[in-house]
């Protein structure tokens, strides 16, 4: 049985010739369904790249991207765009709401940009989502005028939004203050033990490192370390 | 694609201001091509209106003598007699055909004429004529005598004709007075005179006098027939079609003003194109508009289309988000200037009826409906060039920022 996600040999290169910049060389990783792992590494070391492929917004230079079965490495704009949409989703450190939007509809954004339009049901789901995470007195309040962790968790939320399988999250709790940190940990892993969401969060932050079930130690271009 | 178009109304209506600026250019840049549209086929018809509303819009002559070939008997000898162009030609059965052509959709009116030549004479003055003459009940029927009169008026009996202000001025001659007619066959009768007129066309003021067709028979030695039919159309542009349905249906030469008048037409075209010109500028306008700002709309929501790309978003859904923008900008600032042209458009009077020296802006020419479109389809081709880059954001470099 193939596992939920896994990446062989992995290389990426940023440029060619002179400028070519080696950034992933021959990296390879195992995630199973419903695990939480942390992503470590210093700056530079490949983490974003790495959750940017595995995310499909990017394909490797070489190697092979598979998950739930399917080769991604070497799919079309497309088939990659709809894999993400429904089987990934991301929580980014900077949340990257959209700033016209109410944090409603910024949560059933990845259901209604699938459905081509915002369905009775996703509403409702959506409105859940908010309760979920606390937010359900801000439902209509647009991302601006809602605080640096309301935004997280927003974010959180539209991330859950089409049940994706897999959340990728690139330090969700770097640019928040200590409380809200651990508000947005808490609901990461009330989820992930819930819903057996796979979660590999990236982070610098030790503690959070150890919230992790599994830390995955990154360094130049290559994993050293991965263990409980 | 409902939701495609939910997000490019939220983007429109975050900045009012710029869009409303946006609109306002597209709507300015609508009401410029009406206005033009308007103005120039105004100024059209207000010339053609000028210039042969007071003429016939079709005549129908007998047609000239053809030069015949005398039978060849015993093929040594052809002889070939010359058409004698002294012979005054007439159209024969004609007066038949009034009623029918009374009855032809556009027609508004049928003169038939006696028409000839001769001379104006008044003791030691003397001039020549155009002598036209009409039934009592049709002098106004073609040129609107009855509207440019100056003194008397146009009623016609055996013993009177109605006379230019020009040529009154060169006879001295007034309302009640007498002058005497002598036609080129040699014939002559005194009349008086029971109207001038000023038409404002030299031509018709200076050399034209209107006779009963009984007084018009006498001068010409006409008895039976007719010199030609004059016909009035309600519509000028018609000529044309209704000369060829005429000369069809009678087998007689018709012939319409436009044969005789084609350098009006000419300066007609060329007004046009000059109009077509301004158009198609004002149009490249509203597309240059329209493409920068939603250029700068794409550069500046750059990060927005990354993260909508990052959560599942389609190029197609970021194309179509961007060209419906430009679609309602379109449809919405051409909506806007049509209303407003024809706001400004409707107090103008028709050129048929506009006075000398006023704006013959026609509304009716204002090509509204053809506006709307073309600004529509505009709007959106301006808009394929950004939506176009905006669907090639890469989500990855918006995602590091």
């Amino acid at each position: 049985m193939s596992p939920f996600l896994e990446v062989t040999d992995l290389f990426k290169t940023y440029g060619e010739g002179e400028t070519a910049t080696p950034v992933l060389k021959g990296l390879s990783l195992t995630l199973a369904q419903g695990e939480r792992a942390a992503l470590l590494g210093p700056s530079g070391s490949g983490k974003s790249t790495l959750l940017t492929i595995l995310g499909t917004l990017m394909q490797p230079t070489s190697g092979r991207h598979v998950m739930l079965g399917e080769d991604l490495t070497r799919a079309s704009d497309r088939a990659r765009t709809e894999f993400r949409n429904r089987h990934i989703g991301f929580v980014f450190q900077f949340h990257h709401l959209l700033p016209d939007f109410t944090a409603l509809e910024n949560v059933v954004f990845p259901s209604a940009v699938a459905a081509g339009r915002e369905t009775a049901s996703a509403r409702h789901r959506g409105t859940e989502l908010l309760a979920r995470v606390g937010l359900s007195n801000r439902v209509n309040f647009r991302a601006t005028q809602l605080s640096g962790g309301q935004k997280q968790r927003v974010a959180i939320a539209r991330a859950l939004m089409n049940r994706p399988e897999l959340i990728l999250a690139d330090e969700p709790t770097g640019n928040l203050d200590r409380e809200s940190a651990k508000q947005v940990m808490d609901l990461i892993t009330e989820i992930n033990r819930e819903e057996r969401t796979t979660f590999l969060i990236s982070t610098h932050d030790d503690n959070i490192a150890q919230a992790c079930g599994r830390q995955i130690r990154v360094l130049d271009g290559r994993t050293i370390v991965d263990g409980q | 694609m409902l939701y495609a178009l939910k997000i490019a109304w939220r983007y429109l209506t975050a900045n009012k201001v710029q869009t409303g600026l946006l609109v306002a250019g597209v709507a300015v840049g609508v009401f410029v091509f009406i206005f033009i549209s308007a103005l120039i086929g105004g100024l059209g018809t207000y010339l053609v209106q000028r210039t042969v509303g007071n003429i016939s819009h079709v005549t129908i002559s007998a047609p000239d003598e053809e030069m015949s070939v005398l039978p060849d008997s015993a093929a040594e000898m052809l002889v070939v007699r010359q058409a004698n162009r002294a012979d005054r030609e007439i159209l024969r059965n004609a007066e038949a055909f009034i009623p029918l052509l009374e009855g032809l959709t556009s027609v508004a009116a049928v003169s038939p004429q006696i028409v000839g030549n001769g001379f104006a004479v008044r003791g030691q003055l003397r001039a020549p004529v155009a002598v036209t003459g009409v039934a009592p009940d049709k002098v106004s029927a073609i040129a609107d005598l009855d509207s440019a009169l100056v003194a008397g008026n146009t009623l016609l009996t055996n013993a009177s004709v109605v006379i230019g202000a020009s040529l009154a001025e060169d006879l001295n001659i007034g309302v009640g007075q007498v002058l005497r007619l002598q036609s080129d066959r040699g014939m002559e009768r005194p009349l008086v005179v029971a109207g001038i007129f000023a038409i404002g066309v030299e031509a018709l003021d200076a050399r034209s006098a209107f006779v009963s067709t009984a007084t018009a028979r006498f001068l010409f030695e006409i008895e039976q027939g007719l010199s030609r039919m004059e016909i009035k159309l309600d519509d000028l542009n018609a000529a044309d079609t209704i000369a060829r349905r005429i000369a069809g249906i009678t087998g007689l030469e018709a012939i319409p003003w436009t044969a005789g008048n084609s350098q009006l037409l000419e300066g007609l075209r060329a007004q046009s194109s000059s109009g077509d010109l301004i158009k198609a500028f004002a149009l490249i306008t509203i597309v240059i508009g329209v493409a920068s700002a939603l250029l700068l709309s794409t550069y500046r929501r750059r990060p927005e289309i990354g993260i909508m790309r990052a959560m599942g978003a389609s190029q197609l859904f970021v194309v179509a988000v961007f060209v419906i923008q430009g679609a309602l900008i379109g449809i919405l600032g051409a909506c806007i200037g049509a209303g407003l042209g024809y706001l400004a458009l409707s107090p103008f009077p028709v050129p048929e009826n506009a006075a000398p020296g006023g704006l013959p802006v026609d509304v009716r020419q204002g090509a509204f409906g053809l506006a709307i479109v073309l600004t529509a389809i505009g709007a959106v081709l301006a808009s394929i060039l950004p939506a176009r880059s905006a669907a090639r954001v890469d989500p990855v470099s918006v995602i590091g920022q």
